[in-house]
């Protein structure tokens, strides 16, 4: 934007009425949002299945070594998130670039890993249409793979960012990297829920 | 001073008033916007008065300009009907009402008010616009897709909305609508919380400030339920999910070919999550708004500032905790609607708190009687009559009688026809002379005034009545049920009284347009105001303040004994 | 059309009275608040207009102040109002109509089902046993899809639209749906209730006067909403049971009706 408002020292400025920057704030209030969206996905799923004649155990009918892989798989990207973080703090460039680039690569394997469970489904004829349990079941994972595919995006826009000097020297990179790293770890505590409610329960 | 002299490069056209990111300029395009969705929402609500006062005949002047599938030979369709309705209470409510009480109002008084020189996120600002223009769009061109827009009311309860056409458009653009409004609450959280002026402490902000604050709370937190819910929806319509259809359904004498399993319950408590916090959405920011003008013009601090304050919040946390008295005779279990109804009791304290409030601060007062104050005072009696008639509503047993019947109808109209819009109107007279630096042309407000109250009394009043004799609401033909004959001309009068309303908005848009240009040209603090909003020019450069403003005192320190004038501003170091 | 007017339709069900008991106390009470308000508030408005001269009057503020106290009378009053209204009202009339069906000897038992865009109405009959329902029985001629090779069928009645019922006796309905949520009123009975497709909703009725009045749908149901209503009449016992013998002759052979496609 080529426009240069006041508004920009309020953003450098973590001298605020909160103690904490603009950016860091709306992160946080945005996780309550998105925390109000899952909750809501949580209870419906409850009440389905509270109010279901029958509904299978997602051990019998899911694929559970694949999640849990899944589950390593995002684990891991949380531990290696914070790495880039930690190395952003340190103003180590190539540091921050490859554990970025470890947590982009983690966030794609989970993707696959997903894509062949969804496969091997959609080749036995399920689909969300097959029951409600199915259908809580794509609706649940499939949003968390949109917020997966988000995280992609952020998480590559601030390894492309990081190689262009402007911005890897603005102060403001490094709460870009805190923001991308909270929303990240929130992705990974939704599948936390998400694969014992689903696949264990 | 313009901004310009800062060194700042000049903006092109574009930039200043399409894609700005100033909050000033947002602020007036959602004023713009909303106040053209506000009439569209109302013209068809007009069309579908002519087909209650007159059932059956044709549509005047507009009847064949409508395809013949939805009006054969000029006369409304059920299907047109059912759409004009979902439409109307759609668009008021998501693309009128709360965008004008927050994207306008909010956008454009609220950084001033505090002294901020913009929102915190202003790029998120302008995005919050482009989001909801487009989804507002999409909204409308569903009329034009086969099949035809929304025809499940603005509730869209299922089994119907899934079966029914047009709500996939609906659907897609209410995610569209909800994502706006959640950038808008962020930004508007994070700049109330991070972006006041020194010396601005949370107790020295204005009540409208705190209005906006808890409603951006609310639009937070209960919104993305929607959203969820929404999404629900729209599988069960697009993938031929579940989640709201039960098992054995048999549609117009065809098996239905889901899985079912469903629950069509679930999506009332979803959608009531959402809309019972959203009726505040729709009445907070007007009630700052009069409490506003009240204070500046009883010259007076405002009675119970703090208890205003905490009734907010109060309304704000137990607005959670209501939704299913929506829900008495739903068929959710009859236990569940006694504790619905000690909250919906608990919640009305909080309210009857705000208004006794914004009497008593009468008292005593030196009431100056213009235009803006009118419509701030007309606000306490008839948004008392939208109060008092949710006391039969919000009771079970009498709940079970007037459910769905046209007394709900008056009953929100009377909150927010006669509350929040009406309160919303008196806004723009009173900040018009800080948005272009001239006032508005007093008469043609008087007549705006007059003509619009008595207008609405006469259309929402009727209303009372009809539903007390069990006339039933969304009745595209009224005469059809023997027990509404009665009551028939009730109808016409509600009716005639909405082309009254109609004609009653004339003075006011060419006033306002008008006025632009021709306006008596006002100074910097036209009604001697003390809240910070007029301590910058009108209207207030690109970073609203020559310097960053330091507040001394609370926002309403009207009649000071011993001063020479009678307001104290808040910027007034002596 | 006597019993339709500009207020509340004629009460004809033993719950009616009490409904209508509240609906008038609340009204009165709104009414007396609001002109008491009203009053006040013109008082205000007169006495305080501005006056060249006069100055506006600062209240005295902080907590526990004279007149902070004042303007909380209004609250108290009407909460007064409402924990009485809870307590000694809705609550025990509401688990009286919709928490708790009564116990009853011997009450007309039937099943009243929603469609787009009708009631079909399902009485168990002398035996007090409804019918089984089967989807794959539903038919335009049998639109409920009773099996009619049950025993329990034999002396059920469907009736579309139009619903009899003996006077000052207690009906058990059990509420259902086909398709879309509809919603079951009589207005002179004062019962609303709705039904809800995959849900059995019990509810009760006693009417206490004869005649005939309105069954009409409540809840917004598709395109011809305002054309889904029926009749019921209320009548004494006997003519009743002469009505329900006349239609149970008219009724075929049970295991003619179990299959429709010899039906037509």
């Amino acid at each position: 934007m080529s426009q240069t408002l006041n508004p920009a020292a309020f953003m450098n400025n973590p001298d605020t009425h909160s103690g904490v920057t603009n950016a860091k704030l709306g992160v946080w209030l945005f996780l309550a949002s998105e925390i109000m969206l899952f909750a809501t996905l949580f209870t419906s799923y409850i009440v389905l299945r509270m109010g279901a004649t029958s509904w299978p155990w997602g051990w019998d009918v899911l694929n559970v070594p694949l999640a849990t892989l899944n589950t390593v798989i995002l684990i891991s990207s949380s531990v290696t998130i914070v790495m880039a973080y930690a190395k952003a703090y340190d103003k180590n460039k190539s540091g921050f670039q490859g554990w970025m680039a470890a947590t982009l690569a983690l966030s794609f394997g989970f993707l696959v890993v997903k894509a062949f469970e969804y496969g091997a489904e959609f080749k036995l004829g399920i689909g969300p249409h097959t029951s409600v349990f199915y259908a809580i079941y794509f609706t649940m994972t499939g949003l968390h793979g949109i917020h997966i595919l988000g995280g992609i995006a952020v998480n590559g826009g601030l390894l492309y960012m990081s190689s262009v000097k402007e911005h890897w020297e603005n102060p403001l990179f490094l709460g870009r990297v805190e923001g991308a790293g909270l929303y990240w770890h929130f992705v990974d505590i939704v599948w936390i829920f998400l694969f014992p409610a689903l696949y264990l329960l | 001073m313009s901004h310009d002299e800062h060194g700042h490069h000049k903006l092109t056209f574009w930039e200043k008033y399409i894609f700005s990111v100033d909050h000033k300029v947002i602020g007036l395009q959602y004023l713009i916007t909303s106040f053209v969705f506000l009439l569209v929402g109302f013209g068809l609500m007009m069309l579908m008065r002519w087909q209650l006062a007159f059932p059956g005949t044709p549509i005047p002047f507009f009847g064949n300009l409508f395809p013949a599938d939805l009006a054969p030979n000029g006369v409304m369709s059920g299907e047109f009907y059912n759409a004009l309705g979902a439409m109307h209470g759609t668009i008021m409510v998501f693309l009128g009402v709360v965008p004008l009480a927050v994207g306008a109002y909010g956008n454009y008084v609220l950084p001033l008010q505090i002294g901020a020189p913009d929102m915190a996120f202003p790029r998120m600002n302008m995005m919050s616009y482009w989001l909801y223009l487009p989804g507002g769009a999409l909204m409308l061109s569903s009329f034009l897709m086969p099949g035809g827009a929304a025809q499940s009311g603005w509730t869209s309860y299922p089994p119907l909305s899934i079966i029914n056409p047009g709500q996939t458009l609906w659907l897609l653009s209410m995610v569209i609508l909800i994502t706006s409004s959640l950038l808008g609450a962020i930004n508007f959280l994070v700049t109330t919380i991070n972006m006041r002026a020194p010396g601005m402490s949370l107790w020295r902000m204005p009540v409208f400030c705190w209005a906006q604050f808890v409603t951006a709370v609310l639009l937070l937190l209960a919104f993305p339920p929607l959203e969820a819910a929404s999404v629900l929806q729209l599988m069960d319509r697009v993938f031929h999910t579940s989640f709201y259809m039960p098992k054995d359904l048999v549609i117009l004498g065809k098996a239905y070919a889901g899985s079912g399993g469903g629950q069509p319950l679930l999506w009332q408590h979803l959608f009531w999550f959402l809309a019972h916090p959203e009726v505040y959405v729709l009445v907070l920011p007007p009630m700052g708004i009069v409490a506003e003008i009240i204070a500046n013009n009883t010259r007076k601090p405002l009675h119970g500032y703090k208890t205003m304050v905490f009734s907010m919040v109060a309304i704000g946390v137990m607005s959670f905790l209501v939704w299913a008295h929506h829900m008495f005779i739903s068929g959710m279990s009859p236990a569940l609607g006694n504790f619905f109804l000690v909250t919906t009791m608990i919640i009305s304290v909080p309210s009857v708190a705000i208004l006794t409030c914004l009497i008593f601060s009468l008292k005593g007062a030196s009431i100056r009687y213009n235009v803006p104050m009118l419509f701030a005072l007309a606000f306490l009696p008839l948004f008392g009559i939208g109060g008092l008639t949710g006391l039969p509503l919000g009771l079970t047993v009498t709940d079970i009688y007037l459910h769905d019947t046209y007394y709900v109808i008056g009953h929100f109209h009377f909150v927010v026809v006669t509350g929040s819009i009406i309160a919303l109107m008196g806004g723009t007279y009173h900040w018009f002379p800080k948005w272009f630096g001239r006032k508005m042309n007093d008469t043609l407000g008087l007549i705006h005034f007059w003509g619009s109250t008595a207008s609405m009394v006469g259309i929402f009043l009727p209303m009372l009545f009809m539903g007390l004799a069990g006339a039933s609401r969304r009745l595209y033909d009224p005469t059809a049920q023997l027990h509404n004959l009665p009551v028939q001309g009730w109808n016409v009068v509600s009716t005639i009284s909405a082309y009254l309303l109609a004609l009653f908005q004339l003075p006011f848009i060419y006033n306002f347009f008008n006025s632009l240009f021709n306006g008596e040209k006002t100074p910097e603090n036209p009604w001697q105001a003390t809240t910070l909003e007029w301590a910058c020019p009108s209207p207030p450069p690109h970073g609203n303040f020559a310097k960053t403003p330091r507040v001394y005192r609370g926002p309403y320190e009207y009649s000071v004994p011993g001063r020479k004038t009678d307001f104290w501003m808040q910027t007034d170091p002596s | 059309m006597g019993q339709y007017g500009w207020s509340l339709p004629v009460a004809a069900s033993s719950y009616a009275g009490s409904i209508d008991f509240g609906l008038g106390l609340i009204h009165a009470a709104m009414l007396g608040i609001f002109v008491l308000w009203g009053a006040f508030f013109i008082y205000l408005l007169v006495k305080y207009r501005a006056r060249p001269g006069v100055a506006a009057q600062r209240e005295e503020h902080g907590s526990g102040s004279k007149g902070e106290l004042k303007s909380l009378i209004p609250d108290i009053v009407i909460m007064t109002f409402e924990i009485a209204l809870i307590v000694f009202y809705a609550i025990p009339v509401w688990s009286k109509i919709k928490a708790n069906v009564p116990d009853v000897k011997d009450p007309v038992r039937v099943e009243v089902i929603g469609e787009q865009f009708g009631w079909s109405i399902h009485y168990a009959g002398p035996d007090g046993k409804l019918g089984p329902r089967k989807i794959d029985l539903v038919h335009f001629s049998n639109p409920i899809g009773l099996d009619r090779s049950d025993p329990a069928s034999a002396d059920d009645v469907v009736m579309g639209n139009e619903m009899r019922l003996p006077v000052n006796k207690t009906v058990l309905i059990d509420l259902m749906s086909k398709d879309v949520i509809h919603s079951f009123f009589i207005p002179e009975f004062r019962i609303k209730q709705d039904a809800v497709p995959g849900l059995k909703i019990p509810m009760w009725i006693t009417p206490t006067k004869t005649g005939k009045f309105e069954i009409t749908c409540a809840q917004l149901c598709g395109f011809a909403h305002s054309l889904m209503r029926g009749d019921v009449h209320v009548q004494t016992q006997e003519e009743f049971d002469a009505w329900y013998k006349s239609r149970l002759a008219t009724i075929p052979a049970a295991a003619a009706a179990s299959n429709p496609s010899e039906d037509f």
